[in-house]
């Protein structure tokens, strides 16, 4: 059966401006449909973004949006769930709003623990601004402005989050396109602040700068990568070389931000 | 017994041409047929909705009954 975006999409608004190819509206799909299991309500569900190609992605879904500051994505959303604790609140935004603008309000936000859900689509570039390269852009790949190849180690946004202290951490890729949805409900599920990061692609800044001949030639490569949790633990670590690990690789509990914020208030009404 | 056939919707306005269906469809239902997507042999469609599952611009429909 055929699955009914419009009923979650603002009407007139497509078509959407991402190039052709690019994942981003396969992400923002696996959001509406994971929206759809969970029947969140459009007034209880507020989606944050910052600056990019994908903080592009509220504009289009009909629900409470909040398009901000490049980076800042993390720190708007975070007074949306301290003023009303019970919307849900999702964050969109790509690697180089994510990890290198707003890497400070990430970290922070990770550490936290605030229950939000934040949705990296790492293209590894910056897309939007004319295919810099960002924290996530591999070790000696071309951007617009490394020609010759980039010097710098990347990111690991999963370890990057795991480690600042998030406490579900999963990876997706836009060619399993079946997974997102299902990773994103789980991490919406999850109390406590959730990091889905999906590898993504884009043919138009980054691809035809690295010699990808096509769209699906980066789909494929997507495919090529990924190897599931499970898969990966029968495997050497000489067979992983290379590979990205997907499916969900962190969960946790630990007390939550608004939960312990609220016990402070009632010390401090107690102490009068 | 007959198999029932779906309806394949391409919307023209939304589709940006990137291939995706087309490469991505195991029964090799759609071509492109200048800039957009078409179907080419309905015949041959199991339904399996990757197409509609992958295409990112919301420009394919599958429906079945």
């Amino acid at each position: 059966m055929s699955f009914d975006y419009d009923k979650y999409l603002r009407p007139g608004k497509l078509p959407h401006i991402w190039c052709p190819g690019c994942g981003h509206g396969i992400v923002m799909k696996g959001l509406i449909r994971a929206m759809d299991t969970l029947k969140l309500k459009k007034e209880e569900t507020a989606i944050v973004s910052g600056i990019g190609c994908a903080s592009r992605l509220p504009g289009y879904i009909d629900c409470c949006t909040l398009h901000t500051a490049h980076g800042r994505a993390a720190a708007f959303a975070t007074g949306v769930k301290m003023a009303r604790p019970e919307m849900n609140v999702i964050l969109c935004g790509g690697d180089g709003d994510g990890t290198a603008i707003g890497g400070n309000h990430f970290i922070h936000a990770c550490r936290r623990n605030i229950d939000m859900t934040y949705i990296i689509m790492n293209n590894y570039i910056y897309g939007m601004t004319g295919g810099q390269f960002s924290p996530c852009t591999p070790t000696g790949h071309k951007a617009s402005t490394t020609p010759y190849g980039n010097p710098d180690p990347n990111f690991d946004i999963a370890k990057l989050a795991i480690g600042a202290g998030a406490t579900f951490v999963a990876r997706g890729t836009a060619f399993h396109a079946n997974q997102i949805d299902k990773l994103i409900v789980e991490a919406i599920q999850h109390k406590g602040f959730s990091v889905v990061e999906i590898l993504d692609d884009c043919p138009t800044t980054y691809g035809r700068r690295n010699k990808y001949k096509s769209v699906i030639e980066m789909m494929n490569r997507l495919k090529d990568v990924a190897v599931p949790v499970k898969a990966a633990e029968k495997m050497t670590a000489e067979q992983l070389q290379g590979k990205v690990l997907t499916g969900v690789l962190y969960k946790e509990d630990k007390p939550e931000y608004i939960a312990e914020y609220a016990k402070v208030i009632e010390r401090a009404k107690a102490a009068k | 017994m007959e198999k029932k056939l779906p309806k394949i919707e391409i919307i023209e306005k939304y589709c940006k041409g990137c291939h995706i269906c087309v490469e991505f469809c195991p029964k090799d239902v759609l071509e492109m047929k200048g800039f957009y997507a078409s179907v080419k042999n309905l015949e041959a469609c199991i339904s399996c909705m990757q197409c509609e599952l992958r295409c990112p611009d919301f420009a394919i429909k599958v429906i079945t009954e």
